[in-house]
């Protein structure tokens, strides 16, 4: 289950990345944080932000005009 | 941090030598997103980049030579002739609506993501010839960063993954 939600919905690059990596500090190894976003430059962000620091992207999907990410904090 | 994660930490440092508040962007927000990802940044203000540091930012546009720059305005994209751009107010009021979209459209303010450049440990440096030139005072800038001149940034530079010159 999704230990923390985090919406940043309305916000534009670099915020959601941002405040994903701000929340995820208070997310136990293991533990997962959702992430709530209306940037279509998010899909590729979380992406490429997920690579780079080891988390792990467990879910990357569109609902309507909100994409929702779950992330895996591993790192 | 361990010493051995810090050595394989990656790098990334970069030139800021502009000031306007188109400019003053892609510098904050490749910095700061660098850090989200784990990289240690170091930034470098010089020249007209330095005024990015003043305690109260008061940044503007300038559609003078800038005729890429359009704003949509009437459902379309409005660009700016120099001639239009030399009348008093025109700057002003392309500033203005700027600042707008970037209130309306969720971007960050240049106030805000220079906040979270502080916060996420980014090394800033003043450059020092730059506040001669200008006469600035260490007291003019904010809090936090060191000065510096041309071999303290090529030091870091020759250590790190990515230099950008922005």
């Amino acid at each position: 289950m999704t230990d923390q939600v985090l919406d940043v919905k309305g916000l534009n690059c670099p915020l959601p990345i941002l405040r994903a990596k701000k929340a995820l500090k208070d997310v136990p190894t293991g533990g997962t944080l959702q992430v709530l976003a209306t940037d279509p430059g998010a899909v590729k962000d979380f992406e490429a932000f997920c690579r780079t620091t080891g988390n792990e992207l467990l879910e990357s999907k569109a609902e309507g005009n909100v994409f929702s990410f779950l992330i895996k904090r591993t790192s | 941090m361990s010493k051995e994660k810090t050595n394989n930490v990656k790098r990334m440092s970069m030139i800021v030598s502009k000031g306007s508040l188109d400019w003053a962007y892609p510098p904050f927000i490749l910095a700061t997103t660098a850090a989200a990802m784990g990289l240690e940044v170091t930034m470098f203000f010089t020249f007209y980049g330095l005024t990015l540091l003043k305690k109260k930012l008061n940044l503007h546009v300038s559609t003078l030579g800038n005729p890429a720059m359009e704003m949509p305005m009437f459902g379309m994209h409005i660009g700016m002739p120099n001639l239009v751009s030399a009348i008093p107010g025109v700057d002003a009021a392309a500033t203005m609506m700027m600042k707008n979209l970037i209130k309306k459209k969720g971007v960050a303010s240049i106030e805000e993501l220079r906040a979270m450049a502080v916060e996420s440990d980014i090394k800033m440096i003043a450059c020092q010839m730059t506040m001669d030139l200008f006469e600035y005072k260490k007291d003019d800038i904010i809090d936090g960063p060191e000065i510096g001149g041309a071999a303290t940034y090529i030091e870091i530079a020759s250590k790190s993954d990515i230099n950008l010159f922005i």
